[in-house]
């Protein structure tokens, strides 16, 4: 069997960039398979989520940065109780949040790839696996996380 | 300047609630509720309606206070207010909002109350139904990271790790409460008492979080009444005086997509030790405590943060006979709480709290003379407060 195309059944609310356009450059990122994030001009601060200011130096020249994806668990949950349609018959699935020590410390959201029993380890080292939806209406990728 | 406080200046002279409903159950209106639970807690505080003159809630309540001050017929409004923040965060920054307009002249009577019929709006637990997600949720929705259980999860998750803390003592938090429940009339789940066995039987909503770690969602109202501490005085033999109140949450701890320097918190850290300073009391004068029950993990931190023990007593400090009333060290969540009394937001939390002061408790704490509310674990901003017997202001 041909692996599913995404880790998630589809029917999930689809993810847009916000009308103000504060995360559009992490969005169109992901559909080139790049994983960009905000650094600071002026301070060389990291920031993630998108802010329109820098929080440590109050600039407003928040750059973006692609970065390399990898990282480490630094926590996660499995989630068996469906809270939406599309996962009423689906059976548990890992979401992650992945440290990047090399920018940062900032952490990053995801399912972590694979069985979906399987054990999960704090400090487990990650890689990004990015995951497009070339059918949505608006065209839109995830970055997922595999564990290496 | 005279000395920026609240302690003593006011109290809660009346407290009242709505039968609580399983969510859905509820045979009248929102509005209604909200209205039969002010009308209640004026009856006990044994005032005329007509003396209110104004109103503070919290978590977007749905119910306007001037729509109720049309509805009471009240001869003018001074104060309307709500608590920002979503959750139960702003159940003791609510009556603390209340105190400090009362104390500060700014209105002489203020309600405060929620109300909540989940069955005639969209459920807490339960994914809005849109199509498409921008911002935080487009960080999260897309990967099933949806509900608040979910939300949370991962908080308890990494505090868990961090002090190596057992599933037993997120299970006593939940024994604890579905026990003080079997006492309590109110309580949705009276009745229908929780055993450990059931406990480790009940199936994952998301793990950490068993089914019985998770608060209910339910259809109700509270309110109480909050005046100063001479009218109180007129009103009530035994007010339940405000000793201190403080909310807020760390630096940047709503930093987006989950990037809160300080991750494994319950939002306390920085507003516990000015709820303390108010108050002139220590965790140790505690006699019992009411802590929001979002989910048990929560419950946990909170206790933590606000000083009843360190993260690496927790397993020693939560088993059950710990936290059960009369006797033991640390009184739980006497009426059955979030968990198993009804899940109105935590405002019912506020009126236990001042029920043990006036002796009225269906679990009650021999002697309580400080009794501590602690509302909305784990979001932003959190709040929570200390009441007093006449005893200790």
């Amino acid at each position: 069997m041909a692996p599913a195309a995404s880790y998630l059944p589809a029917g999930l609310p689809a993810p847009v960039p916000e009308p103000d356009g504060l995360d559009a450059p992490y969005w169109a990122g992901t559909r080139r398979g790049e994983l960009l994030v905000q650094r600071c001009e002026r301070c060389r601060a990291w920031q993630w989520g998108p802010e329109w200011i820098c929080h440590a130096c109050l600039s407003p020249e928040v750059g973006w940065t692609r970065v390399d994806g990898r990282g480490i668990i630094y926590t996660w949950e499995r989630a068996w109780h469906p809270v939406h349609p599309a996962l009423r018959e689906h059976g548990p699935y890992i979401v992650v949040l992945v440290e990047l020590a090399h920018a940062g410390g900032i952490r990053m959201l995801g399912n972590l790839l694979g069985d979906p029993r399987q054990v999960v380890t704090i400090g487990a080292p990650v890689e990004a696996v990015f995951e497009p939806h070339d059918d949505a209406k608006v065209p839109f990728t995830l970055v997922q996380w595999k564990v290496i | 300047m005279k000395a920026r406080t609240l302690r003593g200046r006011v109290a809660i002279a009346g407290v009242g609630e709505t039968a609580y409903y399983k969510h859905g159950r509820a045979p009248v209106s929102e509005f209604q509720l909200a209205l039969q639970a002010i009308l209640a807690a004026c009856a006990d505080a044994g005032l005329d309606p007509r003396a209110i003159d104004g109103f503070a809630s919290y978590s977007n309540d749905r119910n306007d206070p001037s729509r109720i001050a049309a509805a009471l017929g009240l001869p003018e409004l001074r104060f309307s207010n709500m608590q920002w923040g979503g959750g139960g965060g702003g159940g003791s920054a609510a009556v603390a909002n209340a105190a400090a307009a009362v104390a500060g002249g700014l209105a002489d009577c203020v309600v405060v109350f929620r109300a909540l019929a989940q069955g005639q709006f969209q459920r807490f637990g339960a994914a809005p139904p849109v199509a498409t997600v921008s911002g935080e949720q487009a960080m999260t929705f897309p990967y099933g990271l949806i509900s608040p259980a979910q939300r949370f999860a991962m908080r308890v998750m990494r505090y868990l790790h961090e002090h190596d803390i057992r599933p037993e003592a997120q299970r006593a938090i939940a024994l604890a409460s579905y026990h003080h429940a079997q006492a309590n009339p109110r309580a949705v789940m009276h009745g229908r008492p929780l055993t450990a066995e059931a406990y480790d039987a009940s199936r994952w909503i998301v793990e950490p979080f068993r089914l019985y770690d998770c608060c209910m969602e339910n259809d109700g109202a509270a309110a109480l009444i909050v005046v100063s501490a001479e009218r109180a005085r007129d009103l009530r033999p035994r007010p339940a005086y405000l000793l201190g109140a403080a909310q807020g949450s760390e630096h940047r701890n709503a930093a987006r997509a989950h990037n809160a320097p300080l991750y494994a918190t319950s939002s306390f850290t920085t507003v516990a030790p000015h709820l303390y300073a108010m108050a002139g009391v220590g965790p140790g004068d505690v006699d019992v405590v009411q802590s929001y029950e979002n989910f048990t993990g929560g419950v946990l931190m909170s206790l933590v943060e606000h000083g009843f023990f360190t993260a690496k007593e927790a397993n020693d400090v939560l088993v059950v006979d710990n936290l059960l009333a009369p006797k033991g060290r640390l009184p739980l969540n006497t009426s059955g709480g979030n968990l198993a009394e009804c899940y109105m937001h935590g405002l019912e939390l506020v009126i236990e709290a001042a029920r043990q002061i006036r002796g009225e408790s269906t679990s009650q704490v021999e002697d309580a003379e400080v009794s501590m509310v602690i509302s909305g674990p784990m979001v932003t901003p959190v709040s929570s407060l200390i009441l007093g017997s006449a005893a200790t202001v």
